[in-house]
This record gives structure tokens, C-alpha cells and sequence, in this order.
């Protein structure tokens, strides 16, 4: 009881102070954040587990409960890296960075020349066009997936990239055409009109005033291209059968065929490699993802 | 010929800059829509001609167990997995929209699933979360309860993949959270103003306002739920097992065109998926208008 008292204006105090300085952080907005965070760890921690298993020794992973390894180990990197049949982890990283780096370059600009056609000029049939290019990205991908391979089976395409490159420079994903369209309307018509008064074509004006303009959308699209191209998995198994062309999904795979229940320590390891350049992407433009990502929910 | 060649000088350039996206449409669009319809009503294994076979394929399709197990499986995986992601995005942003700080991490750990969801990584490591001796067998032990192998027991092998749909609830909560910021603010005072609790708040005022947005994660997320393909064949080795139980409707497809070379049965189930799809489509958007409140 005494201390109860003596503390009494003491504990005011605080609380006031409290209340000064950080007016939103209540009881219950403390107990919230816990609840926030808590429920956070426990969707984080199958990944978490992941890398902290990719750093234990094999025979530890399945017995040792503990989050962190009591003997620390590089080796599961080292035994993933070196691959599979001679050919290494790092072959698949090539291949697969050289696969995005084409893709992004393809469906940018295929799909921002298409853009830049319906959202600032004017031709026959226009808006049956767009029409039609909305309808398509609703369409299930299977329904034209085997004739497509009939066709790339025909030109002798199957077991190269082309398959997989080449529809990148057809605009193909109608997603990222009605994306840029949607920004390349937000632009100031202003700006054209001024552009065409000091005698630019329609032609220099998209490479000189909208594509600069649309800078944004175009880094949205790069940013998905990259993470749809890294996590593709369907066409690759398709068209690739060759090792030396194998992807990092593809790799993995493999692994998981040949290896199986023996070494999870290297799958591990590698499966968590194979998550970095996604992560770092997320990091540093996280705001482009997140914007695409609400492009086509709200007011859409 | 002289309309032609004026028609040409005032569309030339919208359609030089459309050629590749046309090329890509004729090209990579129609012709296959087409050809996939008449290989539908053919026998073809690529190596000898088609052989025009009417309605057999279809036919053979509906008399088909398997077919009937993978359209069951994929419909328990699109009406749990898609309603049940959306309810956790829903709760979720709701939680995150309060005005807390550090909104912007919170975020970001909770889409974090939904970035990696998709990767071969991720499935690799759902097969040793749900394994005989994976993850969650070690935390049960702890409990004394000994868990069976999710993966391979055919009872509950589905289930792991709904759980994976569902831990990816990140990017539709992305779409709710902007939502929801679009919720004016003045709507929420009067109503406690006019003595509403939160809960009837959340009733009355956000779901109707954002029911727009619940409509098109809601198709968004069913058709990419019928789509779904990595997980499956990851998880279950390619196979769809056990016994079939996460033989997805694209699994099986995947196996009657690209293993056993049926083109002709592969192309009947593509149309017949295209179909399903857009009936079930269609149903959501007639439902719409009894359920999603535009305003204006």
C-alpha cells in the first residue's frame, strides 16, 4: 500500500510524459502491434527455418528442433553450387538472369508501343482492338499452350530459348499494356501538343516525351516481368529439356528428382540462393510492386 | 484502291506501333484458339496426321474417373482456397488500417509469402514442412502428438496446397488496404456519432464500400486458383498423388498432352476448363449486382 502511494503521482507523471511525446501508442495499440508482429513471424517462419536449415548439417535438420544450428555450416552451399551431371548452380543463375534480361527488354517495349497506339493515337478500329486485347488477358493460358507447342515444335524451337523470348516481343501480356495505358493517359496532353508544335513526329514523340514520362510503369513492368519470368515454371519444363539451358526452377527440380530425401541441406541452400534476386527486387522497389499490384484493383 | 491507300496514310503509325502486339494476337492468339478448338475434335499424338474423331474426345472425358477426381480436386482447391485467402487479406488489412505505425513493414512481411508463393523453392520446402518428419510433426511432438505425413497421406495432401494458397494472402491485401484508404473518413465519425460499434461499422460502411474491390480479388483470384500448376507438381513429384489427391485439373491436362501425347484429349480439356472458367465467371458477375455496392 505505501509504495502503491508513493509511486501514485510518479506513475501520473509518466503518463503524462507519455502521452506527450508518443500520443499514439496506447495499451491497446501496444497489444496490437504484438499480435501484428506475431502473426508475422509465424507466416515468415517456414522461410526462416528454411535458411537457418540451409546453414545446419544434414543430419541435423530433422532432429534438431532449435531455430539456430549448433554446428554452422557452409558445406550445403558449397555441395548445392557445384550442381548436378558437371553443370553448376551458377549455370542456372546465368541462364535464368539472361532469360529475364530478355524478357523485360521484349515486353517493354512490345507491350509500351502498343500502349502508346491506344492511349494516344488514333487509327481505324481502335477501341475493338482494346476490346479485344482486354478480353485476351482473362483467357487461360492452357487453351492455347498446345497448339503453341505444336508450332514451336514444328520451327524446331523446342529445347532453345526462342519459345521463351520471342512471344516477349509480341505484347503478349495484355496485363502490362492496359497498365501503361492507364499512365500514359495521366501524362498532360499539353506536353504532345507543344512537342508537335516544335515539328516532333508521333514516332519521336514516344521515344522522346511518353516513354521518359512513363518512366514508372515501365519500372512496374520490368519488376513483375523479372518476378514472373524467375518463377515461371510451366514453360519452362515445357520447352527445356536440355541441362545446359536448365533454369534455377528447373535446377531445382532436378535436384528434387535426384537427390530426394538425402540431402535437403543443399536444396535448401539453393532454394534459398534461388529467393535472393526476388527479395533485393522487393527491397529497393518495393513501391513500383505495390503499385502495380493496386493498378488494376482500385478504380479499375 | 485510292480509299485504301488514304485509309493507310491516316492509320499507319497506330498501326506500327500495334504490329507487335498483332503479330503476337494472329500469331501466338487466334490461330492456336483455333486449332486447339479442331484438335479438340481429333485424335493427334504429334507424330502421325490428325485423325478428325467428332465428339469422341468429350465424350471419353465425361466417362473418365480420373477427370472427374481432378475436376474435384481442383473445385476444393478453388472454393476453400480462394474464399478463405480473401477472408485473411480482408481481417488482415482491416487490422493494418487502423492508423499504426509502421505500416509500411508490416506490409511488406505480409507479402512477403506472395512474392516467393509462386517459386519451385517454396514448394520444395512446403513438401518438408508437411513431410513425415518435417516442421510440422517436430512442433507437434513437442506436444506429444504424432502427426502423420500430410504430403502422402491422400486425406490430407489437398490441404497442404490450400494452406500454401492461403499463406499467400499478401497481394490481395495489398488491393484491400488501398481500398480501404479510399473509405472517407467523415463516414466512420457520424456513425459513432450515431452510436455504431465497430462491428457495425465494418458491416454498414466498409464491406459495402469496398465490395468492389472483394469482387475482383474474388475473380482474380478464382481464375488463377483454376490455373494453379507448380505447387501441385512439385509437391506431389509430378504425379498428382497420392492416389491422385492433388491432381489438379492443369496437372492432368499437363499429363495427357505433354507426357502421353494425346494433343487431341489435352485440347477437349483445355476448352472444357476455358469453359468452366468463364461460367464460373459469369455467375460472379450476375451475382454482383445483388452483392457489390458501386457508388453513385
Amino acid at each position: 500500500m505505501e509504495t502503491n502511494k508513493v509511486s501514485e503521482p510518479y506513475r501520473e507523471n509518466i503518463n503524462i510524459h507519455y502521452m506527450v511525446n508518443k500520443k499514439k501508442i496506447k495499451p491497446k495499440g501496444i497489444v496490437l502491434h504484438l499480435f501484428i508482429i506475431a502473426v508475422g513471424i509465424l507466416m515468415l517462419y517456414p522461410l526462416l527455418w528454411m535458411i537457418s536449415s540451409s546453414f545446419k548439417p544434414d543430419s541435423e535438420i530433422f532432429k534438431n528442433i532449435s531455430f539456430l544450428p549448433t554446428v554452422f555450416t557452409f558445406e550445403n552451399y558449397v555441395i548445392g553450387w557445384a550442381g548436378l551431371s558437371g553443370v553448376s548452380f551458377g549455370k542456372f543463375f546465368a541462364n535464368t538472369f539472361f532469360l529475364v534480361a530478355v524478357a523485360i527488354i521484349g515486353t517493354v517495349i512490345s507491350c509500351s508501343m502498343a500502349a502508346y497506339a491506344f492511349a494516344r493515337l488514333e487509327f481505324a478500329y481502335k477501341k475493338i482492338w482494346f476490346a479485344i486485347m482486354l478480353t485476351t488477358m482473362m483467357l487461360p493460358f492452357h487453351v492455347t499452350v498446345i497448339p503453341q507447342y505444336i508450332i514451336f515444335n514444328k520451327l524446331d524451337w523446342v529445347n532453345t530459348y526462342l519459345p521463351l523470348t520471342i512471344p516477349k516481343f509480341l505484347a503478349g501480356d495484355g496485363f502490362f499494356i492496359f497498365l501503361m495505358v492507364q499512365f500514359i493517359r495521366t501524362i498532360p496532353r499539353e506536353l504532345d501538343e507543344a512537342a508537335k508544335m516544335d515539328g516532333c513526329g508521333p514516332i519521336r514523340l514516344y521515344s522522346t516525351l511518353i516513354m521518359p514520362l512513363a518512366l514508372p510503369a515501365l519500372i512496374t513492368t520490368m519488376i513483375f516481368t523479372f518476378i514472373w519470368t524467375w518463377n515461371d515454371f510451366f514453360s519452362q519444363l515445357l520447352y527445356i529439356g536440355d541441362i545446359n539451358l536448365y533454369t534455377v526452377a528447373l535446377g531445382l527440380r532436378m535436384f528434387l528428382d535426384a537427390m530426394g530425401q538425402n540431402s535437403w541441406g543443399a536444396m535448401f541452400a539453393m532454394s534459398t540462393v534461388s529467393l535472393i534476386p526476388l527479395f533485393a527486387l522487393f527491397i529497393f522497389f518495393q513501391r513500383y510492386l505495390i503499385e502495380g499490384i493496386t493498378a488494376g484493383g482500385v478504380k479499375g | 484502291m485510292a480509299s485504301l491507300k488514304k485509309m493507310w496514310r491516316n492509320n499507319w503509325v497506330g498501326y506500327l506501333f500495334l504490329a507487335p502486339w498483332l503479330i503476337g494476337f494472329f500469331f501466338l492468339g487466334i490461330i492456336p484458339i483455333g486449332s486447339s478448338l479442331y484438335l479438340s475434335f481429333t485424335s493427334y499424338d504429334m507424330f502421325t496426321p490428325a485423325e478428325w474423331t467428332g465428339l469422341t474426345n468429350y465424350a471419353e472425358i465425361f466417362a473418365d474417373k480420373k477427370w472427374w477426381n481432378s475436376v474435384k480436386v481442383t473445385l476444393v482447391y478453388v472454393f476453400i482456397g480462394a474464399p478463405l485467402q480473401l477472408t485473411f487479406a480482408l481481417a488482415v488489412a482491416v487490422l493494418l488500417n487502423r492508423g499504426i505505425k509502421g505500416l509500411r513493414v508490416y506490409r511488406a512481411i505480409y507479402y512477403v509469402p506472395s512474392l516467393f508463393g509462386g517459386s519451385v523453392a517454396v514448394a520444395i520446402l512446403w513438401r518438408q514442412i508437411f513431410g513425415g518428419d518435417g516442421l510440422i510433426n517436430q512442433f507437434l511432438s513437442v506436444f506429444g502428438i504424432k502427426g502423420t505425413n500430410w504430403i502422402s497421406s491422400p486425406d490430407t495432401a489437398i490441404f497442404t496446397l490450400i494452406i500454401l494458397t492461403v499463406w499467400q494472402f499478401g497481394a490481395p491485401m495489398v488491393i484491400f488496404l488501398a481500398g480501404l484508404k479510399q473509405v472517407p473518413n467523415d463516414l466512420y465519425e457520424a456513425a459513432t456519432i450515431d452510436g455504431a460499434g465497430k462491428i457495425k461499422q465494418f458491416f454498414k460502411i466498409t464491406l459495402p464500400l469496398i465490395s468492389p474491390i472483394i469482387f475482383f480479388n474474388l475473380v482474380m483470384q478464382i481464375i488463377n486458383a483454376f490455373q494453379a500448376f507448380t505447387p501441385a507438381y512439385i509437391v506431389s513429384g509430378g504425379s498428382g498423388g497420392p492416389l491422385d489427391s492433388t491432381l489438379f485439373y492443369t496437372l492432368y491436362l499437363y499429363q495427357k498432352g505433354f507426357t502421353q501425347f494425346q494433343m487431341g484429349y489435352a485440347s477437349a480439356l483445355a476448352w472444357i476448363l476455358l469453359i468452366a472458367i468463364a461460367f464460373v465467371t459469369a455467375l460472379i458477375f450476375l451475382s454482383s449486382k445483388k452483392w457489390v455496392y458501386y457508388q453513385e
